[in-house]
Parts: structure tokens; C-alpha cells; sequence
């Protein structure tokens, strides 16, 4: 499978990325480059073989049902929240209008 | 004694003990040669103010009479994908310029309970991605290294991890973090001299690091010696319930079993890792390796890895997978840049946004990973890949019937001139096909150095355990460093 600039210009919009025409002309040869690379794993007999599901063996552990079990991860820190966001504003993210 | 930044771990450690120095002279020294390294671009911020709180800390528990911490006394850099709190965090990227950290990431908390400073943040590839820390957005780290041709080319000091492999390698700083996710800590070990360990996957939490892939993404230790490597990683890991994949398991005490005698132990070498186009200074290297850990005690066997070439093809489907689904956070609302054009809406602005912050490599594996996973293409890749990841995993399962540890070179050349391969994404990611395997599997793997090639670079040996057998990996390693004898160090030009 390969890409076309129509393509790279689809997967750009998934992504949020904003490119120009120049940008998608120059990624076109670049992931054509890499796909057709990776491609080479069709050749691998796969029948019967479960998809990896987690690296290590492990169990899924559930917190004690707690407000505030572990502080770290526990509420009342709006102002920790906020502290990096470029605009805050009342106490909440400021975006812009998303309403018409 | 001569000088004090010539130490590692262990020495600043019991010479902190024993009263021969105190730790504010500890920190006060690597402090000055962090402030005099600056050529290097090893660090992002300097923070010798932590450093020196630490160091006093220690002087004082010391002063009281009270036993000290496992790295009182011991300052250290920190890879910049680690939180840590009120000093800016970037992952070496625009996007999270400014982005100050509100919490301290749970390894940065260990080190700090165990009594150990912080010198600064470390350069690294944006986001971690990268073999040459050539996708900083703050400029190349600068490895201390040269060839012996007199030509003085910056070499590249490794990447993801190249701020830590330089830092340590020009004696910025003792020891330093950092992370593995395809070789990260590694293949910057190897090309700078220096030992790396990246545990089994789940020992360090991941809470409070950057992520990348993570489901591969595990921190380590990097030093100037094996025994460095032990003492800290013991510090860096332990179970943590905010981390979902952390291990419920208690931290050996791999310092103290640490033992280069391998009687009754059986080392793999997997035959696919002969791979054409390796220098012969490397295969040499490999097999001298494999001649020591015989003299260790060890039974040399040829073992198989039948999978071995399909692991970086499926690396990069899976890494980039994932990393387009944790990057998307970057979005400009919670942390970092904004982006937003006269009259742009939401949708501009996320798209805007990243479009500024993002450095090329981040926004092909974005790019890549996107495609990989949408709709139509999902099983074709992803769940292919995924499968591919469970035979490797396979692979190595079938191999430790025959062996306890596995020894193969590091990476496929020494350091290369940074410039040199980054117009190549295929050739950078190349440099990674001995140490992505391991990864996959979250298997320990470490590096240690073996000698210099024929320019006087550095040459790793990777030796990689079986699941939560840091221990063998360790000794291994340890093994090698007795038989090595590598005192090789760059000299001074900076």
C-alpha cells in the first residue's frame, strides 16, 4: 500500500496538523519510504497468534473506592490544573467559541 | 585524591560516608562542570540549587549521626521527560515550552528519598524519538567524544537519551536517568563509553514521565560503571499504584548480589543478529565479548531468534501507534504552546498549534502511526505488527530454554557525525535493530562498553536477561567491565 499526496493530506487532518502543499509533497516519498520498509511484515506467518496484549504478565488492580485514595492523583487542585494552561480563565481551559 | 567529578555512584556515595568530602563539595564540583559544559548542550536547566539542597541534607543527617540514604550525597541529571516539580519540563520539544510541572514523577521521587540531587535537565530527542538527539528543538547535544583523526567532527552523543550520555560521559554529572523505548539509554551508552540499564518493563513508573510508547517506554539508569548502574536503578524502581503496568513486586537488592563469577550459567549468542554490513571491529568485539563471559565461567551456545529481522519494521508500527494516540494530547488548551491564528476556531487552533510545536521526526511518527491505525489499515499493520510482537516474544521465550542471558552487540556502528545520517529516517532508524527486540519484549537489557574501534570510539556489548533477571544482566555486565578493562575517556576540548 502507498500513499498519495490526497492521502497524506487526509491522515494531516486526523492528526491536527496543519501542513501546506510543500509539506504533504515532502512526506509523500518519506512514508512511502517507511510503509513499503514495514510492509515486509505480510511475509510473516501470523496463523493461530494472538495479537500482543500486554508485555509482561500483570493483573489490572483496582484503588480503593476512596475520594482522594492518593492525594497525587486526588481532586481539589484546580489551580495545580491551571497553572500551565496558555489562558486560563475563571477557573476553567479557555478555548475559543466553539458555539455558533 | 585527585578530582572529584572522576567519581561515580558508588564512590561519591561511601566517600560521603566516610567523611573524606562532603556532599556540598560533591555537588559544588559537578555543578561547576555543569556550568562549564555548556558547549556540550547537554542540559536544558541547570538546577545546582537542588543539587546543593540535597547535598546539605545529606551533610546534616551525616553531621547527626543518622544513617544515611543509598545515594545521599549524590547528585544526578534528570532526561527531560521526567516531571519534576516547578522546574520546566519540555521533552525537547516548542510544544511544551514553558510547560512547569506541578508534581514530581515517582522515579524522581525515589531518587530524591534516596538522598540523591538534581544538577538539571537533560537534553534528549523531541519526544524521545530519535538515535543522534538530532530532533531536539533546542539544538544538538554535542557528544564528548572525537575521532582520533584530528578532524574534530561533533560526533553524535546517541539518541534518545543523548543529553544523559553526554552529561555522564564528560563527567557533568555522575550518573543520569534515562529512558528506553527502542534503545534509548543503550545506544547512547555505547556511544559515549558510559553503562546503561533498561529494567524489565513495568519495574520504574512510568507516572509522571513523558510518554511516548507506552507500552515500551521503561526508565533506567546510566553510569560509569555496572555497580552505578545496580545502586541506582535500586532507587529509581519499585511498585506504583498510579502506574497501571507497574510491577507488584518487591526491588532486589542487585548491588549487593552483585557477582561477576558465571559458573553454571549459559550465554546466548542468536545467530540472526549476525547481520550483513556489520564492521568487522564490531563482530570482533562481539566474539571477545562472548571469550570473556567463557572466562566468567559461562558455557557459550548458538541459539536462534528466528524472528529477529521483523522487529524493527514492527517497532515502527507500533511506537508511532502509539505515540500519535499519547501525543494527542498536545493540543494547546491544558500545557504548553498555543497557536491561535486571527478568527481560527477550535479545530485551526489544535491544528495550528501543532503544526508550530511539533519538529519533523515527532510529526511523521504522528503521521505514520495516524495511518497505521485508521480505519481499513488497522488490522493490515497494527494488529499484524502486534502479532509479529508476540512471536518475538516467542522467540526469546524458546531461546531462554537453551540460556539465562543473551549477548550481541549494542548497535550496528559506533557514533556517527551528527548530520550525518539525519537526512535518512530508514538509515537513523537502522541504528536501533539490535536493541528494539529486547524492547519489544520488555525484556532487561543493558550496555556496557568494550573497547574503541579503529577512530578511538566507544564499542558496546548488550547483554539482555530474562524477564525481572536484572540480576544475570547486571552480572553479565559486570563480567565484562572486570575483562574489558575500558578506562578510555574523551579528553577535555569543551
Amino acid at each position: 500500500m502507498s500513499v498519495d499526496s490526497k492521502t497524506v493530506k487526509k491522515i494531516a487532518s486526523l492528526a491536527r496538523i496543519q501542513m501546506d502543499d510543500a509539506e504533504v509533497e515532502a512526506l509523500v516519498p518519506e512514508l512511502n519510504n517507511i510503509l513499503g520498509w514495514v510492509e515486509q511484515l505480510g511475509e510473516v506467518d501470523v496463523t493461530g497468534v494472538e495479537p500482543m496484549t500486554a508485555v509482561i504478565p500483570n493483573t489490572l488492580r483496582l484503588r480503593d473506592d476512596v475520594i482522594n485514595a492518593d492525594p497525587l492523583t486526588g481532586g481539589g487542585v484546580r489551580d495545580k490544573v491551571l497553572a500551565n494552561a496558555p489562558a486560563p480563565e475563571h477557573g476553567f481551559f479557555g478555548v475559543p467559541k466553539v458555539i455558533e | 585524591m585527585s578530582n572529584i567529578t572522576d567519581l561515580g555512584i558508588k564512590a561519591i556515595r561511601d566517600g560521603v560516608r566516610d567523611g573524606t568530602f562532603s556532599a556540598r563539595e560533591v555537588a559544588e564540583a559537578f555543578n561547576a562542570n555543569v556550568a562549564a559544559g555548556k558547549e556540550l548542550n547537554a542540559f536544558l536547566v541547570e538546577t545546582p540549587e537542588h543539587a546543593l539542597a540535597a547535598a546539605d541534607a545529606a551533610d546534616k543527617a551525616r553531621a547527626a549521626g543518622e544513617e544515611l540514604a543509598p545515594m545521599a550525597g549524590v547528585p544526578v541529571g534528570m532526561k527531560d521527560l521526567f516531571c519534576t516539580d516547578g522546574v520546566e519540563a519540555t521533552a525537547g520539544s516548542h510544544i511544551l515550552e514553558g510547560f512547569t510541572p506541578q508534581y514530581e514523577s515517582t522515579v524522581s521521587a525515589n531518587l530524591w528519598k534516596a538522598g540523591a540531587g538534581m544538577l538539571g535537565k537533560l537534553n534528549m530527542d523531541q519526544f524521545a524519538m530519535g538515535s543522534s538527539n538530532e530532533t531536539s528543538a533546542f539544538g544538538n547535544v554535542i557528544s564528548p567524544w572525537r575521532r582520533n583523526d584530528g578532524g574534530n567532527t561533533d560526533l553524535a552523543p546517541g539518541g534518545s537519551s543523548g543529553g544523559s550520555a553526554s552529561a555522564v560521559s564528560g563527567r557533568l554529572c555522575p550518573a543520569a536517568t534515562g529512558t528506553d523505548t527502542g534503545g534509548s539509554i543503550r545506544q547512547p551508552a555505547a556511544f559515549v563509553g558510559i553503562s546503561g540499564i533498561k529494567p524489565t518493563y513495568g519495574r520504574c513508573s512510568r507516572w509522571g514521565v513523558v510518554a511516548f510508547a507506552s507500552s515500551l517506554d521503561q526508565a533506567g539508569s546510566m553510569a560509569h560503571d555496572v555497580t552505578d548502574c545496580a545502586i541506582m536503578l535500586q532507587a529509581m524502581a519499585g511498585f506504583d499504584p498510579k502506574d497501571a503496568t507497574s510491577l507488584d513486586l518487591p526491588v532486589p537488592d542487585w548491588e549487593n548480589a552483585l557477582s561477576g563469577d558465571l559458573k553454571g550459567k549459559r550465554v546466548g549468542i542468536p545467530k540472526e543478529y549476525r547481520i550483513d554490513g556489520t564492521p568487522k571491529e564490531i563482530d570482533d568485539l562481539w566474539e571477545q565479548g562472548a571469550e570473556w563471559l567463557r572466562d566468567a565461567g559461562a558455557e557459550i551456545v548458538e541459539i536462534s531468534l528466528p524472528h529477529t529481522k521483523y522487529a524493527l519494521p514492527a517497532y515502527y508500527i507500533i511506537a508511532p501507534a502509539e505515540a500519535s494516540s499519547n501525543l494527542a494530547r498536545y493540543d494547546g488548551v491544558r500545557y504548553g504552546q498555543r497557536e491561535l491564528p486571527d478568527g481560527a476556531g477550535l479545530q485551526d487552533m489544535y491544528a495550528a498549534t501543532r503544526a508550530e510545536g511539533f519538529g519533523p521526526e515527532v510529526k511523521r511518527r504522528i503521521m505514520i502511526g495516524t495511518y497505521v491505525l485508521s480505519a481499513g489499515f488497522y488490522d493490515a499493520y497494527y494488529t499484524q505488527a502486534q502479532k509479529v510482537r508476540s512471536l518475538i516474544a516467542r522467540d526469546f521465550e524458546q531461546a531462554w530454554e537453551h540460556c539465562d542471558m543473551i549477548l550481541a552487540p549494542t548497535a550496528p556502528s559506533a557514533a556517527f557525525g551528527l548530520g550525518e545520517k539525519a537526512d535518512d529516517p530508514l538509515a537513523m532508524y537502522l541504528n536501533d535493530v539490535f536493541a528494539v527486540p529486547a524492547s519489544l519484549a520488555g525484556l532487561p537489557a543493558m550496555s556496557v562498553p568494550g573497547g574503541l574501534d579503529g577512530q578511538g570510539l566507544p564499542l558496546g556489548l548488550q547483554i539482555v536477561g530474562k524477564a525481572l533477571d536484572e540480576q544475570s544482566v547486571l552480572n553479565a555486565g559486570l563480567a565484562i567491565e572486570q575483562r574489558a578493562g575500558f578506562t578510555a575517556r574523551p579528553d577535555k576540548w569543551w
